[in-house]
This record gives C-alpha cells, sequence and structure tokens, in this order.
C-alpha cells in the first residue's frame, strides 16, 4: 500500500487535489449561490437599467457613477471536466456556474454601492468581464474571471 | 467632480466640451496574494485579494482621469468606460477614460 503510495505520488496528489476541488469547491458554490439569491430578492426593489433614459430628467436630484466588481475562480475538478468537454465540445457547464456567479456578484455589489448612496435607480448599467490571473494568457486555460459591472446612480427628487 | 457614464447628466447642461481624458493604471499582484490566489484556485470561489486589487487600481486609474479633467477646468467627466486587459503574466491594466465637459445647472 505504502509502496504503491510512493510510486504513484504524482497520480495520488491528483486524486487528492480532485476529490477536494469537488467537496469544497461544489460546497463554496452551493454557499455563494444561497447568499446570491437572499441579496437578489433583498434588493429587487432597486431597477437596474441599461437604457440611458429611464427617468424625466426634472425629477433627477443627484447623479454619480457606481461600480461593482467581483473575481471569481474555478476549483480543480471542474477545471478537469472542462478540459474533458474540449475533447467533446458541446456545452461546458462547469464554467457556465463560475461567469454566472462573478457577473450576479458583480451586480449586487454595485447595487450595494449605489444604495449605499440613497439611490433610487441605476441607469446607463454596463457589464464587462475579463479574465485575469498567471493563466489568463496562455490559451485554453481558465483560472479566474473578473466580472465589473458599472452605471450611474439616480437619486429622484422626493415629491 | 462629477462622474457618470451618460452623455448628459440629468438636469444639468453641458456648457463646454473639452475632449477626451483618460486615466490608468498598471498593477501586479504580490508574492502572498499570488500563492494565496493559486491555493484558492485549487478549490474555486472569490479571489478577494485579486477583487481588492482590483477595486484599489480602478480607483486610482479614476482619479488619475479626474485629474487630468481638473486641470483641463472641467466641472465633471461623462460617459465614462472601463476597460481591463491582461498586460503581462500576473498584471492587469486598469483603464477608465470619459469626456471632460463643464456642466451648469438649468
Amino acid at each position: 500500500m505504502t509502496d504503491f503510495l510512493i510510486n504513484n505520488s504524482g497520480l495520488v496528489t491528483f486524486g487528492v487535489l480532485m476529490i477536494l476541488g469537488y467537496i469544497a469547491g461544489s460546497m463554496a458554490e452551493k454557499k455563494h449561490y444561497a447568499s446570491i439569491k437572499k441579496r437578489e430578492s433583498e434588493m429587487v426593489e432597486m431597477p437596474v437599467v441599461n437604457i440611458k433614459k429611464a427617468c424625466v430628467d426634472s425629477d433627477v436630484q443627484k447623479s454619480t457613477l457606481v461600480t461593482g466588481s467581483a473575481v471569481i475562480s474555478i476549483d480543480y475538478f471542474k477545471r478537469f471536466l472542462a478540459i474533458l468537454r474540449n475533447l467533446f465540445g458541446g456545452r461546458v457547464r462547469s464554467y457556465e456556474s463560475l461567469v454566472d456567479r462573478a457577473r450576479r456578484e458583480a451586480i449586487l455589489r454595485m447595487k450595494e454601492n449605489a444604495l449605499k448612496k440613497n439611490a433610487d435607480l441605476v441607469i446607463n448599467f454596463r457589464l464587462e468581464t475579463s479574465a485575469i490571473g498567471k493563466s489568463a494568457n496562455k490559451k485554453g486555460q481558465v483560472g479566474s474571471i473578473e466580472a465589473l459591472a458599472y452605471g450611474t446612480a439616480v437619486t429622484l427628487r422626493k415629491v | 467632480m462629477l462622474i457618470t457614464n451618460v452623455e448628459n447628466v440629468p438636469g444639468k447642461v453641458i456648457v463646454e466640451h473639452f475632449g477626451i481624458v483618460q486615466g490608468s493604471t498598471v498593477r501586479a499582484k504580490n508574492v502572498g496574494r499570488d500563492i494565496m490566489a493559486s491555493l484558492k484556485n485549487l478549490i474555486g470561489g472569490e479571489l478577494k485579494g485579486y477583487t481588492e486589487l482590483l477595486n484599489e487600481a480602478r480607483r486610482e486609474s479614476l482619479d488619475r482621469m479626474e485629474e487630468q479633467a481638473k486641470t483641463m477646468g472641467a466641472n465633471a467627466v461623462v460617459n465614462v468606460r472601463f476597460a481591463t486587459s491582461s498586460v503581462a503574466q500576473g498584471a492587469s491594466e486598469l483603464f477608465a477614460y470619459g469626456t471632460a465637459v463643464r456642466l451648469e445647472s438649468e
């Protein structure tokens, strides 16, 4: 048994990382999604639109730029799944959830910032995504992604 | 200084245009953060160090843009856009640009 472990240390490390990635990764993702859903329902009354003229100009009291960003990385297990998926093609579900989480988190943070500034709505909303980290320049390797959400927070005049 | 990403500030009129202003900064993570991030890469999830770093860098590029607008005599920057790109391994550039204008209330 010990001989096997020593002779195949590379394989063992790989197996351990896979299991660790799977367990910790899926737990973290579940927790993150639960928190995203909770905060989304809390802030559902804050409208975010990507058009420029969403309110009457004369009602506007104050407007300012708000941003929110999040860097999310994928776990070892899912990265391996994605590499396998690359052989056959098709939907890469493990990356879909990564991108989705980063974007929703970024939007939530932007909304939080807007709420802090007592804004009533966010207009001209934009969303940007970029790959960062060591592997960003290597082809076919997405280590982690950054989502940036920004827009103009508008405070309306109270009648 | 008023900064928005719409073309005209609601409730105000643009009386003067100064053209494009921009601010950018290239940031590299420190080794400690890099090691933490590569560990976190195994289990996935948010890389708080990187989020923080990018936020700082973005504020820096906004500040530089503001400074440039101020020297032109503008009191607002409208139509602001952000761009991120990784220049070299482990370093990324944060870039903000917009149009410097002078506003007056209607």
